[in-house]
């Protein structure tokens, strides 16, 4: 097992979505893929934006793409024309989960190509 | 390769992805390569309150006027090579729109060019008719009824699917202009069009629907914003996407031949995964689409096909899009500079919430705002390793409420902070931060048997 952040097996993309965020992890290998389903819970996503979102985080799955979808329920500061923030939409929310680190397997990371 | 363009297939591009979206998009599209139609989407969720306050004042205007500046560029592209153009730029006044468009073909002398306009998507005007009709329109959030802020709306808008704009196609149209549409439905009425799918055609439908959300905010999907970014070549020109369609539902994504950026599984499924929600239903009033259905092959240098999308049964509603007025808010900056840049941003918070109390004015938690810009507020709580003290803070203060006098009292007391603060602070370009309004954002669910949509044509 090697500490590696998510950006090493996986890539993301992220935008708002009412007063919450959407935030898709995109595995970069069908083993990371199968790793993350195990290893990359709503609980430990919520846990990682415990600064950031107020609400909870619900998981869904899309093997065809091999990505992985996060609600996060309460991100934005009210989102929208109501947001104060600076990041009001969320668009950095994706780059903000890559930096979570991870226990990642040889054999995870041996299948999967380096960014 | 560029697209292939064949009896069997239809070339459709988007060419903005958003109100604001460069205007080098389009102009390129219709110029580098071949094209069958051209979508242009300009409505955000607020775009349509701040609308509605454009027609009060004047009412010729209320509608996305940078369309009619694209059209007078393009024009001679679109005649010569008949590309068909779909947008919603009609916003709340599509007839506004559409004359201003048929002022520009004139101006060029065009004759025989058609253009239609959508309709049926504003029902502002018909609120208490729906409420009256026992439709509640309750928040899908909050659940509360709309009747609870009903004195302060300032704009509802149905999201209308696909098959208006395929109608409007087949009356001959040129140029489409639609007011508030589902953003994939500008993709799927030309392929609706063309091919000549039906309501039900559930699979063909959510086909469409999913190649309307590859391409719908541009080049998002061709290398924009792409997570390994130093593997986009020539960002500056990047292709804007096409969907090479076919009858069976099946289609390519693809990019013209020369242009920057790329189109790859990887891009497109950056594309798929945004603003997704539940991946196995997607909601248009058209379908429900199936994004674990479908598989994903590169089949050649900038060409991802796309096959197997599976849809399900259309539900009895449309969404609608109400804006309501929320309150009132007020953000400003000053940058500090080091040394002590950090320590000094937070005395300078500390400064302006004190002098505000002591006037008498105090915000609570959730109404006021406090960032230090370039220690991390865009990943507040996330570790970054190797982090050095920023050797300078731009400090953004804000604050919102119902009140508006309280949130104007704000803005006055950032400046001061130049002469009556710690030293080294700048940047109060911009003067006083002025309290602008908040726009309340109200999603909602109408049957779709009170919603009447009206397609009609023009001619310049």
């Amino acid at each position: 097992m090697t500490v590696v952040a998510l950006h090493r097996i996986a890539a993301a993309r992220s935008g708002d979505k009412g007063e919450g965020s959407n935030v898709g992890v995109i595995a970069r290998s069908e083993a990371a893929y199968r790793f993350l389903v195990g290893a990359l819970t709503a609980d430990k996503v919520r846990a990682h934006f415990a600064g950031i979102n107020h609400g909870g985080v619900v998981r869904f799955e899309a093997p065809n793409m091999r990505v992985l979808n996060f609600l996060l329920e309460d991100s934005l500061g009210g989102g929208g024309s109501a947001s104060l923030l600076t990041d009001a939409q969320g668009k950095t929310h994706g780059l903000a989960l890559l930096r979570m680190t991870l226990d990642v397997p040889a054999d995870v990371l041996a299948a999967t190509p380096a960014p | 390769m560029q697209p292939k363009r064949s009896k069997d297939s239809v070339l459709v591009a988007n060419g903005q992805g958003f109100w604001g979206d460069s205007i080098l998009g389009p102009v390129r599209l219709v110029k580098e390569g071949p094209l069958d139609y051209l979508t242009l989407d300009y409505l955000a969720e607020v775009t349509m309150s701040i609308m509605q306050k454009l027609r009060q004042r004047r009412p010729d205007q209320g509608y996305a006027t940078d369309f009619v500046r694209l059209i007078d560029r393009i024009l001679p592209d679109l005649v010569a090579k008949g590309i068909k153009v779909v947008a919603n730029a009609g916003g709340v006044n599509p007839h506004a729109c559409k004359d201003a468009v048929l002022a520009v073909i004139r101006k060029h002398g065009y004759t025989g060019v058609k253009v239609a306009v959508v309709e049926g998507d504003d029902v502002l005007a018909d609120l208490d008719r729906l409420i009256g009709a026992g439709e509640a329109l309750r928040n899908m959030d909050t659940g509360a009824p709309l009747a609870s802020v009903r004195e302060r709306v300032t704009s509802a808008n149905v999201y209308l699917g696909a098959f208006p704009i395929a109608e409007a196609l087949g009356q001959g149209a040129q140029i489409v202009i639609t007011g508030r549409g589902t953003d994939p439905g500008l993709v799927l009425g030309p392929l609706i069009h063309e091919f000549g799918w039906q309501p039900g055609d559930w699979d063909r439908l959510a086909a469409g629907t999913v190649a309307g959300h590859i391409v719908e905010c541009g080049a998002q999907c061709t290398g924009g914003n792409y997570t390994d970014w130093r593997k986009v070549e020539n960002m500056a020109l990047i292709g804007y996407p096409i969907v090479e369609a076919r009858a069976d539902g099946s289609f390519v994504i693809t990019k013209h031949a020369g242009t920057g950026g790329m189109v790859n599984r990887d891009t497109v499924v950056h594309q798929l995964a945004y603003e997704m929600g539940d991946p196995a239903a997607y909601i248009t009033p058209d379908v429900i689409a199936d994004f674990t259905s479908f598989e994903l092959v590169e089949e050649g240098p900038d060409r991802v096909r796309v096959s197997g999308v599976r849809g399900k049964p259309a539900t009895p509603t449309y969404k609608v899009s109400a804006s309501y007025q929320d309150g009132w808010k007020s953000v400003g900056q000053l940058t500090i500079s080091g040394p002590d840049a950090l320590e000094k941003a937070q005395l300078c918070a500390r400064v302006v919430w004190e002098r505000l109390a002591y006037d008498g004015f105090t915000y609570g938690p959730d109404e006021r705002l406090e960032e230090y810009v370039g220690a991390n507020v865009c990943h507040r709580g996330v570790a970054v390793p190797g982090a050095a003290e920023p050797t300078e803070v731009v400090l953004r203060l804000g604050v919102k409420g119902p009140d508006h006098a309280k949130v104007e009292r704000f803005g006055t007391e950032l400046v001061p902070l130049v002469t009556s603060g710690p030293p080294g602070v700048t940047g109060f370009a911009g003067g006083r931060p002025k309290a602008t309004e908040i726009i309340g954002y109200w999603p909602a669910l109408v049957s779709k048997t009170l919603i009447t949509t009206r397609v009609s044509t023009f001619e310049a």
